[in-house]
This record gives C-alpha cells, sequence and structure tokens, in this order.
C-alpha cells in the first residue's frame, strides 16, 4: 500500500464547503430562539453612573434586559488571564477585573455594558439603542509608549502596567557589549493589526430546562478550554452540563482561542430565561471586539565584531495589551516573544525585557504567529542594519551566525532539536535567483523604479508546548493534546481529536496519518473535532500545535489500536501473539501466510465467542471492543525555521510598493500533505505582509476606533500579491514520531521583515509599518534631499 | 411587509418578507439557503455573492423586493446531478479554500468572471476579484483554480 503521508491528498472537508452545505454558528437555528444585541460602550474609559433599561424592556419584542448588575447578582464570574507572569522584582502581574457585563466602569469602546434579548434581531438592535447609560466620561489613555506616563487606568494598578518581565542576564549582556567594535541600535513600532477572520464571531446558546444543559455553539478554535473556563471560571454551569461545540468555524488566526464576554452572557442568559439565544456579530462588533494583535514599541541593540560576529543583543519592548489581561495576553509578549527575540543565531548574551501596559483599547491577544512576528521582526531589522552598517552581504552575515551543529542550545530558553540553517538559505538564494537581483534591479530603475530585495531567516518554537515546561513558566493550563481511536464494528473508523480545525484541513492530514498506521482506507476514516460531548478533553488549535501534538496523539492511539489488534488476531490464527506482524492493514503470520485484516480483527473484538460461522474469542483477560485513547504531552517545542527573500518595486513618484517577487524556503521538518501546507505558507505571507505594507489599527486620541470598517482597515486582496515561490528543506522534528514541526505560523512570522528590509534597501532609509504610500514617498523625498545635498 | 416572488436555484418561491429585507437575509432566514456568507456590513468583503439573472452581485446590497422575479443561483444551486461545477471541482483540485468561509461568494464570483473572458490572465482574475476577500489562502491556489475551471469550461 502506497504511503499517503507526503502526498497531495485533496481536502476531505472541501465538498460540504463548496457546495454550501458548511454549517457555521450563524447557521445553526433552534426553535423558538431569542435574538440577543450587546449595548456597548462609545466612550474609551467612562465610569457607569446609572443604566436605565426601562424604556427598552416595553420596546417591542423585548424578553429581558441584562446589564453588569444582573451579572454580578447572578455571581458570574469574570473573565481571566490565563498565564500568570512575575515581574523582574519578583512581584506578580496586576490584572483588572474584566465583568462579562460592565457594571461601574468601560475601559474599552466596544466594552460590553448590556444585553437586550428580543424576539428578532430588528427588535433586539432597535431596544438597545433605548438603553440609557449615564457614563461620567474619562481621559482616555491610548498610546503604547505614553501608558506609563498617563493617568492609572485601576486605581490599584500603578503606572498601568501589568508587568515588568526580563529574560537573560543584563550583566552578560553588558560585559557582551563592552566588548563590541560596532552597536547597531534600532527603535521599531510592530504596529497594532487586527486578526479579521472571514466568519465573525457568533454564538448560539440552548439550555435545556429537562437536563439542565447547556448546549453551546460557538466560533471557537478551542471549544474544551471555553467549556472549563465558563464553567469553572464564569460558574455558568457545571462542566458535565455544558457542552460546547464549535462546528464549522471560518478562520481563527488567534483571535478565536479564548472564549469572550459574548458567548458567557448568551449562555448564562439562556439559563435565566429558558429559550436559546443567538448572537452573530457584525463586522464593526468583531473590529471593536475581537482580541487584537501586536501594538509593541520596542528599542533593541546588537553588539558586533566587525567581522559580523554577534557578541549580544539587547531587547527593550512595550507591549499594548488593552483594557484587560486577555486568556494568552499576558505570555504572548514574554515567553512567546522574548526567547525567539534572539533569532536564528548563536548570541552569546542576550535579554529581552517587556513592560505591559493597559490601555483603553480592545484586549490584546495571540494572532497568528503570536510573539514571534514582533520577535522576528525585531531581530531581523537589526541584523540586516548591522550588515548595512559593516558593509556586509545580508546572506553572509546571517550565516556567519547560524549555528551548525544540533541540538542546539538558544541564548535564553530553547533547546532546538533539529534544523540546517544554511541549507535553507543557500536554498532561499537558489529559488529567489539572488544572483540576477542586480541585473533584475536595473530593469526595475529603467522604469523608473526603485527595486530593493530584503531577507528574513527565522526559527519559531511551535508544537505548544510540553505541559510541565509552560506550567513552571506560569501557564494555568496543561498543553498536551488527546486522540481516541474507535473502530467501528464494521471496521470503519472515528478519529476524535482535542484540537480543532477550522481552515487548517485537519480532516485531511489527520486521517492520512490514521490510515496509513492503521492500513484503512482514506474514505474510511472520519476525523472528529469541535464537540466537548463527543471526544476526550483537549486544549484546540494555536501556536503551530495541532499536527505535532495532536497527531502524535493519534499516532499513539493507533498504536495502542494495533497492539490490541495483535493479541486478538493471534487468538484468531491459533499462534502466539510475537509470531504475528501488522502492515498494511493485515495481521500476518510469516511462516504460514495466513492472516487477518484489521477490520475482521475489529469485528471480532465486537463479537466476542462463537455463534454459528463467527468464531472469534477474544484472548483470555481482554475485554471487548476496539477502541483507545492517548494523551500526548510532548518533550519539548518543534522548531520550525527557514529564510525568506523579498524584492519589492517602489514608485517613487507616488511611494507605491509593490511585492514583486517572494521566496519563501521553510523547514517544517516531515511535511504530511503538501498541498495544505504550501496553502498554509500562502495564506500566512498575506497575511505577513498585509502587516508590512497595508494593515493597521488606529485609535485616534480619545480611544476611538478609526480603522472598524472594511472601508477603513486595509485588508489585503488578491491584487496585492505575486506568485509566492516556495521550497523546503526538511530536518525532521526529533521530538515527535511523526517529524513534524508545524507550519501555520511561518509565513506571518517572516514576511514582515523580509518585506520591510526590501524596501528599506530600495529606497534606502528607515521606514514603519505599514509601509503606505505616503510613508514611503516621504521617504523617498528624504533621501532626495539629502542626495541633492550630499551632491 | 411586502410579497416576494423569485425563481431561486431552479425553484419558485413567493414569501412574504419586511420591506428591508436584503436578499442575503432573504436567502438565509427565509428560505435556509445558508451557504451565503455574511461577512461584513459595508458590502466589501464579497462572502454573500450570488448570481441574479445570470450576473453576479452582492446580495447583501438588493432588497429582496427590488429583484422580484429575477432568477437566482446560489453556491447550492451550482450542484447539477450530484456533480459540482467544473468551478467547485477546481478549487477543490488546486486547495482554493481553507476555511470555507468566503468560498461561496469567490465561487460565484469567479464563475461570472469566466462568463465575461474565457481565459483570464492572472492579472484580470487578481482584479476582478478585489471585491472578494480571502483571509486564509493568500489568493494563490484561487488565482490556480480559476484558471483550471477556465481550461474546463
Amino acid at each position: 500500500m502506497a504511503s499517503l503521508v507526503g502526498s497531495r491528498v485533496e481536502r476531505k472537508e472541501d465538498k460540504k464547503l463548496l457546495t454550501g452545505r458548511g454549517k457555521y454558528t450563524a447557521d445553526v437555528t433552534f426553535a423558538h430562539q431569542t435574538y440577543a444585541y450587546f449595548v456597548r460602550s462609545p466612550h474609551a474609559r467612562a465610569q457607569i453612573k446609572n443604566v436605565d433599561t426601562s424604556k427598552a424592556e416595553k420596546s417591542s419584542g423585548v424578553v429581558a434586559v441584562l446589564t453588569g448588575k444582573d451579572i454580578a447578582n447572578d455571581k458570574i464570574g469574570g473573565l481571566i488571564a490565563g498565564w500568570r507572569i512575575k515581574s523582574e522584582d519578583g512581584s506578580d502581574m496586576k490584572v483588572p477585573a474584566h465583568p462579562p457585563l460592565a457594571s461601574e466602569s468601560v475601559n474599552y469602546v466596544g466594552d460590553h455594558v448590556a444585553v437586550v434579548i428580543a424576539e428578532s434581531l430588528d427588535e433586539a438592535r432597535n431596544a438597545a439603542d433605548l438603553v440609557k447609560v449615564d457614563y461620567k466620561v474619562l481621559k482616555a489613555v491610548v498610546k503604547t509608549d505614553q501608558a506609563m506616563d498617563s493617568e492609572n487606568i485601576y486605581k490599584d494598578i500603578p503606572k498601568n502596567l501589568c508587568f515588568d518581565w526580563l529574560l537573560g542576564d543584563r550583566e552578560k549582556v553588558k560585559e557582551a557589549f563592552d566588548k563590541a567594535d560596532k552597536i547597531i541600535k534600532i527603535d521599531l513600532i510592530n504596529n497594532r493589526l487586527i486578526p479579521n477572520a472571514m466568519e465573525p464571531r457568533a454564538a448560539n446558546a440552548d439550555y435545556n430546562p429537562s437536563t439542565e444543559e447547556i448546549t453551546l455553539y460557538t466560533t471557537s478554535q478551542n471549544p474544551h478550554l471555553a467549556r472549563i473556563i465558563i464553567s469553572a471560571f464564569n460558574g455558568v454551569a457545571p462542566e458535565n452540563k455544558l457542552r460546547v461545540i464549535a462546528p464549522d468555524v471560518g478562520g481563527g488566526f488567534g483571535s478565536k482561542i479564548y472564549p469572550y464576554a459574548e458567548e458567557v452572557v448568551c449562555s448564562w442568559a439562556s439559563k435565566k430565561i429558558e429559550r436559546p439565544v443567538k448572537w452573530v456579530a457584525d463586522r464593526t462588533e468583531s473590529f471593536l471586539s475581537d482580541c487584537h494583535g501586536r501594538d509593541h514599541v520596542t528599542h533593541a541593540e546588537l553588539a558586533v565584531k566587525n567581522d559580523g560576529t554577534f557578541l549580544g543583543f539587547k531587547n527593550e519592548t512595550i507591549a499594548n495589551i488593552g483594557a484587560y489581561a486577555s486568556v494568552f495576553a499576558t505570555v504572548t509578549p514574554t515567553y512567546l516573544f522574548g526567547p525567539c527575540a534572539t533569532g536564528v543565531y548563536k548570541m552569546p548574551a542576550a535579554y529581552s525585557n517587556v513592560k505591559a501596559v493597559f490601555t483603553n483599547t480592545a484586549p490584546v491577544d495571540a494572532y497568528r504567529g503570536a510573539g514571534r512576528p514582533e520577535a522576528t521582526y525585531t531581530i531581523e531589522t537589526l541584523v540586516e542594519k548591522a550588515a548595512r552598517e559593516l558593509g556586509m552581504d545580508p546572506a553572509e552575515i546571517r550565516m556567519k551566525n547560524f549555528p551548525t551543529e544540533f541540538p542546539f542550545q538558544q541564548t535564553l530558553v530553547h533547546s532546538v532539536d533539529s534544523g540546517d540553517y544554511n541549507a535553507g538559505l543557500k536554498k532561499a538564494m537558489e529559488v529567489g535567483d539572488y544572483k540576477g537581483f542586480e541585473k533584475r534591479k536595473n530593469e526595475s530603475a529603467s522604469r523608473g523604479k526603485l527595486r530593493g530585495i530584503g531577507f528574513c531567516s527565522y526559527f519559531e518554537a511551535c508544537g505548544i508546548a510540553p505541559s510541565a515546561v509552560v506550567m513552571s513558566l506560569g501557564c494555568g493550563i496543561g498543553l498536551w493534546e488527546s486522540a481516541e481511536v474507535r473502530f467501528n464494528p464494521t471496521g470503519n473508523v472515528t478519529v476524535f481529536t482535542g484540537s480543532h480545525s477550522h481552515g487548517q484541513g485537519h480532516d485531511t492530514t489527520f486521517a492520512q496519518i490514521a490510515a496509513d498506521r492503521l492500513g484503512v482506507p482514506l474514505e474510511n476514516i472520519e476525523i472528529s473535532h469541535g464537540d466537548t460531548d463527543k471526544g476526550p478533553f483537549g486544549y484546540g488549535t494555536y501556536g503551530s500545535r495541532s499536527l505535532t501534538v495532536g497527531g502524535t496523539a493519534i499516532v499513539k492511539a493507533c498504536d495502542k489500536i494495533v497492539a490490541k489488534g495483535k493479541k486478538v488476531a493471534a487468538k484468531m490464527l491459533e499462534v502466539n501473539e510475537s509470531e504475528v506482524d501488522f502492515k498494511d492493514g493485515e495481521f500476518i503470520v510469516a511462516k504460514s501466510n495466513k492472516k487477518k485484516t484489521i477490520g475482521e480483527v475489529a469485528f471480532a473484538c465486537y463479537l466476542p465467542g462463537t455463534y454459528g460461522e463467527v468464531k472469534s474469542p477474544l484472548p483470555e483477560g481482554e475485554e471487548p471492543g476496539l477502541k483507545e485513547t492517548s494523551f500526548f504531552d510532548p518533550g519539548n517545542f518543534s522548531f520550525p525555521a527557514g529564510s525568506h527573500i523579498c524584492e519589492v518595486e517602489v514608485d517613487p513618484e507616488t511611494g507605491n510598493t509593490e511585492v514583486v517577487k517572494y521566496t519563501a524556503v521553510d523547514d517544517f521538518g516531515t511535511i504530511i500533505n503538501p498541498l495544505i501546507v504550501e496553502g498554509q505558507v500562502h495564506g500566512g505571507l498575506a497575511q505577513g505582509i498585509g502587516q508590512a505594507l497595508y494593515e493597521n489599527c488606529h485609535y485616534d486620541d480619545t480611544g476611538q476606533l478609526v480603522t472598524a470598517s472594511y472601508m477603513d482597515y486595509t485588508m489585503p486582496r488578491a491584487d496585492n500579491f505575486p506568485e509566492f515561490n516556495l521550497g523546503f528543506t526538511c530536518t525532521p522534528a526529533t521530538s515527535n514520531p511523526l517529524g513534524t514541526k508545524g507550519c501555520g505560523e511561518a509565513g506571518a512570522i517572516a514576511a514582515p521583515p523580509a518585506v520591510m528590509n526590501a524596501v528599506m534597501n530600495a529606497v534606502g532609509t528607515e521606514v514603519s509599518m505599514p509601509a503606505t504610500a505616503e510613508k514611503v514617498w516621504n521617504a523617498c523625498q528624504k533621501m532626495n534631499k539629502s542626495n541633492s545635498k550630499a551632491a | 411587509m411586502k410579497k416576494v416572488s423569485l425563481e431561486v436555484n431552479g425553484k419558485k418561491v413567493s414569501k412574504e418578507v419586511p420591506d428591508h429585507t436584503v436578499l442575503s437575509v432573504f436567502l438565509r432566514e427565509v428560505l435556509n439557503l445558508t451557504g451565503t456568507h455574511v461577512g461584513c456590513d459595508t458590502s466589501q468583503c464579497g462572502a454573500c455573492v450570488v448570481h441574479v439573472d445570470g450576473k453576479s452581485i452582492k446580495s447583501c446590497t438588493a432588497l429582496a423586493a427590488d429583484i422580484e422575479g429575477s432568477k437566482v443561483t446560489t453556491i447550492e444551486g451550482l450542484v447539477s446531478n450530484g456533480k459540482m461545477h467544473p468551478m467547485q471541482e477546481a478549487f477543490k483540485k488546486q486547495h482554493g479554500l481553507q476555511c470555507g468561509f468566503c468560498t461561496p461568494g469567490m465561487v460565484m464570483s469567479a464563475i461570472d468572471l469566466l462568463n465575461h473572458k474565457k481565459n483570464p490572465s492572472d492579472k484580470e482574475i487578481r482584479d476582478w476579484l478585489e471585491g472578494n476577500i480571502c483571509r486564509c489562502t493568500g489568493y494563490q491556489n484561487i488565482v490556480a483554480a480559476v484558471k483550471e475551471a477556465a481550461s474546463k469550461m
């Protein structure tokens, strides 16, 4: 049987999605369902003096109007930060209370004040306009770099500082810097982004008064985590009385990892009114209240010798985490950011110091790459600047500092198990025809265009994560993953995974793995995910973890199936277990060539005895049935890496910048389905190039979100990109039996510095993200002036 | 309230709806044709594209009452005799979709492109699809799918 691992198998999930038969949360309708509409704060910061719901309650079709007082009276808990970070001085991080409906103060535009529940959406929306909230408006804290010098938003959080965290050794860094020939310095803003999964968030909660169970349909990357948080922390219902279903989900990119106020409120309200409560965000609500991404202000320095050897690195960053600390808000700018900020290099000394600040803006949490794009942008623009200042080739300076022996103990945390960074960069230069750049540059110049080239070499820590490690660093949960492989009596298979697919193609990739492992045809394998009542607890999908952690759990559960199958087959074939081999779905006795298929063995497991033609007594002590579960906790992170090269063309007359050539060479370890992996790279690149050239979340000085619609926030379109050139190298991961490393975030991590280095190479001066036509035009003007002065 | 009569995916339908019902709501809420998706409030995203009398439109921009008597085709209506449309097949073959949310609008829009132009260039495909936002694919495999469909249609 040919191996399916490594094959470009077309996706099993496509047909339903292509024919309009997908079922997203907004498509779920219950009989007697009601509609929720949230009353949101129009102010960035205000005290709530009074909420008058009397008019709204009398409005047509209204079933209930619920406020922060109601939710507090019912003792529904607040939303949580899932990762405790300690400051450099040993003190715990400081976080404000985050009630699902505010009763005392609102802290960003879009913050939840009340919910109106009505017979129709129109009626709910109309009545929401009648809820009169009396606010005392306060001065908003908006800017990341000014937050610590502004008025305190919360009275017990001085300087609006959540934590002041240090990773690394300041003394050693100082010593390294003292020995340097040159210090390269850089000041960067990692622009704030809005994730914008195409499916807006939604929830439909259905309380069953008979069983006292709530079924919550929701747009989640992580239904099990939603259930435990809504149960254990919000206290809406015990876990065994709360079923969370994330059906087809239209993209997540981090923004749907954690439960939001709306899910808590709909679940609670459904129980209260004993009817289903449905809420679907409109796009502006998504802009206002989905967790945003990035938003760092960074000063970084690199100590180098004249020959380009790196001696030390320091990183001082202010990270804006918004008005409240969301679930992964505190780990994203610390352990996901700091360790990767030294990049893919030997760096004898380093530290990362991060001050996380509260502001009156939407919460900021994980967005595709989460911390690693910010880290990579910092080091890779710094390295490129070092190459410029030292007069070195950007490839040469990188290769000079790549580690060549693995495992490689990276400076700040990670022990990188495998990699070949030279091979990746060399291949990128070959695929991207680096040698031909000068010729292309001249050709662009002949058309009046400035052509620039930019490099980025990156590594990332994925396969999140070894539970013991992350818990020792403050994580409030484990990060293993589960799988259950269930042979049905007739021989087909259902595989349950605790991860969740919302575009990544798990239905196909995971089926390829199980098909190979069990020797069962792909079409006889069903992958089931997204329903807490079906499979075992799991931790969902983010951090390029699903295949590496969840896929391994599937492998292990399959291996257990085969182990039991061997015993049963031996009994059926009347030989010792040691005489039975398993290959391509058959249990074979080598010496006699007698065999049983895995389907026959599965059938026997469900019919453990003798009945007419059926002769399948189980070995003594074996239980009937054929179903195995595995919980896999990885021993280490996985470390995808690669080198990307971008070429841009700038029109100096208009400042318009176009990506004209983009080469990505990545090492994701073993690739199960190249078709899907290439798609993941393309998507990540689009988001990374989007950050570099187009996307920007902008709040004005009063905290109003200016970019709150697709008319204002630039989403990358089809005509913004060239065809990407992809290449792969492969050093298998040693921390999991599949050898996989993860591929979902690479594009979003590597593209911003590759693009920005190309822009800076083209115009000859620094430009900040996003490199809009206006900024690039101004940069060109500045260069023109300084060039004419020099002349 | 207003009575709206249309032919949707070859079937005649007649429903009494509030005057302000837009076509996307009519399809989703009244006819339960939930393959047509709504991804924004400003007619930018294109997830709701359907064909009205053979031409692609964003169904969130048309009042159902305004297209009285028209023939509407949605993503559900492309399958014929259990077989997917060549454009749907091409999206599958080229991995032109990931989460699938923008896909119905993308497919409907791409079919209309090929109705206008038999063998569009990459640039023409990318320009045409400017009104459909996809957050997952980076568009590359969508372009490949449209080219593949063009060779089959």
